[in-house]
């Protein structure tokens, strides 16, 4: 107990495991939209369009977050609307707005003289230099994200479930979709504090593909998710601290792990019924 | 209502001289349709007959190259209100964590707008069209846990849910065998008490037990309000020689044998 204790004498990690309860909220709920939706591919190329936003702080010297959240929200509704529009190699445009982003971002921090002061960051996450303004951008992005979420939730579930019906139901199926790759935009950036742009989607998709398994109730994936998400980011964080690792990517292998072994027990779950089958039958 | 002719059944469906298509291939060539209050029309046709088009056009999800469609009087976006549409079920993702409430309530959506919540008043449509479908007890069961008999009475439910004067259903019995099919179809027929139906199926000798009027669609759609499908209807329907349909098909739906049956 000591030890832990010790080191939540330090603010940097008393930020750190608020911040992964407060990103874990949002993954949870939206991850969850993403994941039933199957546009993970879509959410990784807003992620990384982003890095395009970074590099235009660094060059024009203005807070590249800034340039973040400008760039995964325009990536967001391009990509969005191409996904609606062409019915064909909607993924093949998404590849490429993606890369395009990126090599952007790339190519502007090259431009931009003088040190490069934690670039790094944005790219792997920086979840041990959280400041109090941060957290309180999170909360109130939290907050946002549920409240739409809940005004919108018969809407959303309706075109995750079946967008034609709903479109036949006069559902405005166009716009809520839009809204929620919006919403993706948001998570996106927040959760890049945390673990970095390459590893966003992990940590979006994982705690709601590991709930999916367990529940059948939209809802619930999502609290479950969001449960699973604070696990994953407190352990990891933890045990970055204590085997001095990469924080972002320690818990992505935590969440990962967690996931494959979650496979391993719905795919055995046949298995056990077999030969607990086998079993009664014989007595 | 002034100038309602009490003796004759109300127009619910008129299509007019309709072309459809995709990227300027005709799908669907001058068809003329009038559905009553009422009516149980089953129509069938060969694949790629514009069964599926059909339908698009009449829920709006494509809009016709030329021609007129009226849905109780008024145009399709405000009269898809008043259908209540079941989709083909073949395309499913068994692992959306739903259940059947909630696909049923999505039945009310049409009924609720933006930022509104369902109301008592939707759950009692709801538990209604569930007792209907005689699935009240499976209200909390996923949906993927239900079989293929079990989920059509569920997406039949959800039409319901919407209070329609009309239901249309796309191949209602295509993933369900034989003796769910029959169950289906007795559903249907106690449904048709109050709502008019149009359905579109291959499958010709269920529908021409179970339905009041057939009619045959292959570019064009033959239908003469008739129980009987002829074997000119099929003809003209398949394009191919009459012998090699009626193949495999009760005789009775032909019209030369009905004495025979009835």
């Amino acid at each position: 107990m000591e030890p832990f204790l010790e080191a939540l004498q330090f603010t940097f990690m008393r930020h750190a495991l608020l911040a992964g309860v407060l990103v874990s909220i949002a993954c949870g709920v939206i991850g969850t939209l993403v994941v039933v939706n199957r546009i993970v591919f879509l959410s990784g190329g807003i992620a990384h369009a982003a890095y395009g936003g970074v590099g235009l702080g660094y060059f024009f010297r203005f807070n590249p977050v800034w340039g973040a959240v400008i760039f995964s929200l325009a990536a967001a509704l391009g990509m969005g609307l191409v996904q609606r529009r062409t019915r064909q190699r909607a993924d093949t445009i998404i590849g490429v707005l993606w890369a395009i982003g990126m090599a952007l971002g790339i190519i502007l921090v090259d431009l931009t003289a003088g040190y490069k002061t934690d670039l790094m960051s944005y790219l792997f996450g920086s979840i041990l230099t959280v400041p109090a303004s941060d957290l309180l951008l999170m909360l109130v992005l939290d907050g946002i994200i549920i409240g739409v979420v809940a005004l919108f939730y018969k809407e959303l579930l309706a075109i995750s479930f079946d967008e034609t019906f709903a479109t036949v139901e006069n559902v405005p199926v166009d716009a809520i979709y839009l809204l929620l790759v919006v919403l993706v935009a948001l998570t996106v950036v927040m959760v890049m504090r945390v673990v970095g742009l390459i590893l966003v989607i992990a940590l979006l998709t994982m705690p709601a593909a590991i709930s999916g398994q367990f529940v059948r109730d939209l809802k619930r994936m999502m609290v479950l998710a969001s449960v699973l998400g604070v696990f994953f980011t407190t352990t990891g964080l933890w045990l970055s601290y204590f085997l001095n690792l990469t924080s972002g990517a320690t818990i992505i292998l935590v969440a990962g792990v967690t996931y494959l072994l979650s496979l391993a027990v719905t795919a055995g779950r046949p298995v056990w019924g077999w030969l607990r089958g086998r079993r009664a039958a014989r007595s | 209502m002034a100038g309602y002719d009490i003796t004759l059944p109300r127009e619910v469906i008129t299509v007019r001289h309709l072309w459809a298509g995709y990227d300027g291939e005709m799908v669907l060539e001058d068809i003329n349709l009038s559905v009553y209050e009422r009516d149980f029309i089953g129509l069938i046709g060969p694949n790629g007959g514009g069964k599926t088009t059909l339908f698009k056009v009449l829920l709006g999800l494509l809009p016709p190259q030329r021609g007129e469609v009226r849905i109780m009087g008024q145009d399709v976006r405000a009269g898809r209100r008043h259908i209540g549409y079941v989709p083909q079920t073949v395309e499913f993702d068994r692992d959306f964590p739903i259940r059947v409430w909630d696909v049923v309530r999505m039945g009310r959506l049409g009924r609720r707008r933006l930022l509104q919540r369902y109301t008592a008043q939707d759950d009692e449509a709801v538990a209604e069209a569930l007792r209907q479908v005689e699935l009240l007890a499976l209200r909390d069961r996923p949906i993927g846990e239900l079989s293929g008999g079990q989920r059509q009475r569920v997406y039949i439910a959800r039409a319901l849910a919407a209070e329609p004067a009309i239901l249309l259903l796309d191949e209602p019995t295509a993933s369900v065998d034989p003796q769910v099919s029959s169950g289906l179809y007795e559903l249907l027929g106690q449904l048709n008490e109050h709502v008019t139906i149009l359905l579109v199926s291959h499958d010709m000798s269920a529908i021409s037990t179970h339905v009041k009027t057939v009619g045959c669609l292959n570019r064009r759609l033959f239908y003469h309000r008739e129980k009987q499908i002829t074997p000119e209807m099929l003809e003209a329907g398949y394009q191919c020689p009459i012998d090699l349909i009626a193949h495999g098909v009760p005789h009775r739906v032909f019209a030369e044998h009905v004495e025979e049956t009835s």
